[in-house]
């Protein structure tokens, strides 16, 4: 059974209809791409399964468990990690603390253990803190823990981003245009990070990405999303001789 | 100005300052995460002095009073700061989820008025039943003088600016050291992310107004320690005054919110030795009934300055969807 499966999925934002019927499988170990022209609706079907937006119709099972309605803190909690378009960290937190904060749902010490440091909580908070340490230096920035996310690189921000996706430990992670805005050398390095995560945590990806090259390359899946609508669905080879897909997202580019 | 008189005055500004920064911390925390003056906060100052009175006569009747008392006064002080602190967090809790969350995203003049009318509720209840005459808070501890090389100092002074500290402290501990301290710092940013790492918004905005609604119910016991005297509207411009040190910290900074508390009542108790030597220097007469006046012309001149306040940034909107 699928990790994540998405079925006839549609949502109006007010008399717009934002996204139309939409359907996703996607299995443990894969790497789904959806790609599009620019407002064609894949961060609000981002949105939508990660609990953003409810789904006005249509039903989400992530694991076979339905998760349409759910809280979006729940739905994290449950196994969806993410990242953002546009760089989403908190200014003056460290490095170490967005992805000690991403925990959030696994701590269970209470408020007096809050208080008065218990032993739990000392555990608790140094496991925590070792397995944070791990996740930044599986995205590479394990050296620049202590620092404050404004003193990074950009390419570095990106990859805070991901650490903290990946401590709510995803069934299923998502990428809303890890590469967008980034140097040659920066998405080089950013492709094999997932590349990376892929192999070595068996992460399941759904990936949104406007360079068609990184998409063809990393994914096994392919969807063409345009006006909320999925044109055409496939393998990489499929989705480049497509025509509907040519005509309608890659009519002015060339696919190098 | 000689250094004793100096010092004298100092000693009664850092108590004055305890309160403002007490009841600053809740509106600049709550501000911090909800965009939003809780302007219902001054009245829930008064809601805890009352709460402390009520506490403090049942303690006194269970354990008596005086040398037949079964425990020393200060005991019966800190189980009340504690029971009070915990009784006012759920009028806090209460306000948040009645009079706030439904209104979480109307504009924000509207939940600015919402905290105007929960404030005038609390004051009117509190006339209707409680019949609206001032009461007098019980002295739970012996007030005694020491006098250290000219300056007088009581015990309840040093008592009010130690446990002020010792909870803005704690408060410290908690923000930096707890996953839900960390939470609301991260709130303090946006509305979006955070639940998507797994964090329940509405349990960190009522833990907000629960921990400022704490704090202000402990200044208002100690406020009632050393002016023992609650009238229902004793909220009104203490609330405002605190609100201003809020602003003057820096909008939603803990550090600014004490700080700025702190110099407040520096500021105001200061002001009143100043007309002295202003009017011994010039020969003028001005009353010291214009303190207020004074004062908050200097804050006025500081946030001209420095508009975002001590420790504030620019602002900017915060993510939402």
């Amino acid at each position: 059974m699928a990790l994540l499966r998405v079925e006839h999925m549609t949502h109006y934002f007010g008399g717009l209809r934002a996204v139309h019927d939409y359907n996703l499988e996607i299995e443990a170990g894969q790497i789904v791409g959806l790609i599009g022209p620019n407002g064609a609706g894949k961060t609000t079907i981002f949105n939508l399964l990660t609990g953003i937006h409810t789904p006005s119709e249509g039903r989400i099972l992530l694991d076979g468990r339905p998760i349409n309605g759910l809280a979006p803190n729940r739905i994290a909690a449950l196994g969806l990690g993410r990242t953002f378009q546009n760089l989403c960290l908190w200014r003056h937190m460290s490095v170490l603390d967005h992805v000690r904060l991403a925990h959030y749902a696994r701590i269970d010490y209470g408020l007096a253990g809050a208080f008065f440091g218990t032993a739990r909580r000392h555990r608790q908070e140094a496991r925590i803190e070792a397995r944070s340490r791990e996740l930044l230096e599986l995205v590479g920035i394990g050296h620049l823990a202590d620092q404050g996310v404004l003193n990074l690189p950009y390419g570095a921000q990106r990859r805070v981003e991901l650490a903290r996706a990946l401590a709510v430990a995803p069934k299923v992670l998502f990428l809303d245009e890890p590469t967008v805005g980034m140097t040659p050398e920066e998405l080089g390095q950013m492709m094999g990070i997932i590349r990376q995560l892929h192999q070595q945590l068996g992460l399941a990806i759904f990936l949104i990405e406007h360079r068609l090259k990184m998409v063809m390359e990393l994914c096994q899946r392919i969807q063409t999303l345009v006006f909320g609508e999925v044109i055409a669905e496939g393998t990489p080879g499929q989705i480049q001789n497509d025509p509907r897909v040519i005509e309608a997202y890659l009519g002015k580019e060339t696919v190098d | 100005m000689n250094l004793n008189f100096f010092m004298q005055n100092l000693i009664n500004a850092l108590q004055w300052g305890s309160f403002y920064a007490l009841i600053a911390l809740g509106y600049s925390m709550v501000y911090s995460i909800l965009m939003l003056f809780n302007f219902a906060h001054g009245d829930i100052f008064m809601v805890g002095a009352y709460i402390g009175l009520g506490v403090s006569l049942v303690l006194l009747k269970i354990v008596g009073s005086g040398a037949a008392a079964l425990v020393p006064g200060w005991v019966v002080l800190v189980a009340t700061i504690l029971i009070s602190m915990f009784l006012t967090a759920f009028v806090g809790i209460i306000v948040e989820r009645v009079g706030y969350r439904p209104l979480r995203d109307a504009p924000r003049a509207s939940a600015a008025i919402t905290g105007l009318m929960i404030g005038i509720i609390l004051e009117t209840s509190n006339i209707l039943f409680l019949g609206g005459q001032r009461l007098a808070f019980p002295q739970l501890i012996e007030s005694q003088t020491y006098n250290l090389g000219g300056v007088f100092i009581t015990n309840k002074k040093i008592m009010i600016v130690l446990v002020s500290i010792g909870l803005m402290t704690t408060l410290h501990q908690f923000v930096t050291r707890s996953r839900w301290g960390m939470a609301m710092r991260a709130m303090a940013y946006d509305f979006v992310v955070v639940p998507l790492v797994g964090v329940p918004l509405n349990t960190i905005a009522v833990m907000t107004f629960a921990i400022g609604s704490a704090l202000a119910a402990a200044a208002g016991i100690l406020f009632g320690l050393a002016y023992p005297v609650l009238d229902p509207y004793m909220g009104v411009s203490f609330g405002w005054k605190a609100f201003v040190a809020a602003i003057l910290g820096g909008r939603g900074s803990i550090m600014g919110a004490c700080i700025a508390g702190f110099m407040l009542g520096f500021i105001e108790i200061m002001t009143v030795p100043g007309i002295q030597i202003v009017n011994r220097l010039f020969e003028l007469n001005i009353g010291s009934n214009l303190r207020d006046l004074i004062a908050y012309s200097i804050v006025l001149a500081i946030l001209v300055f420095r508009p975002h306040g001590l420790f504030g940034e620019p602002y900017s909107a915060k993510l939402r969807l």
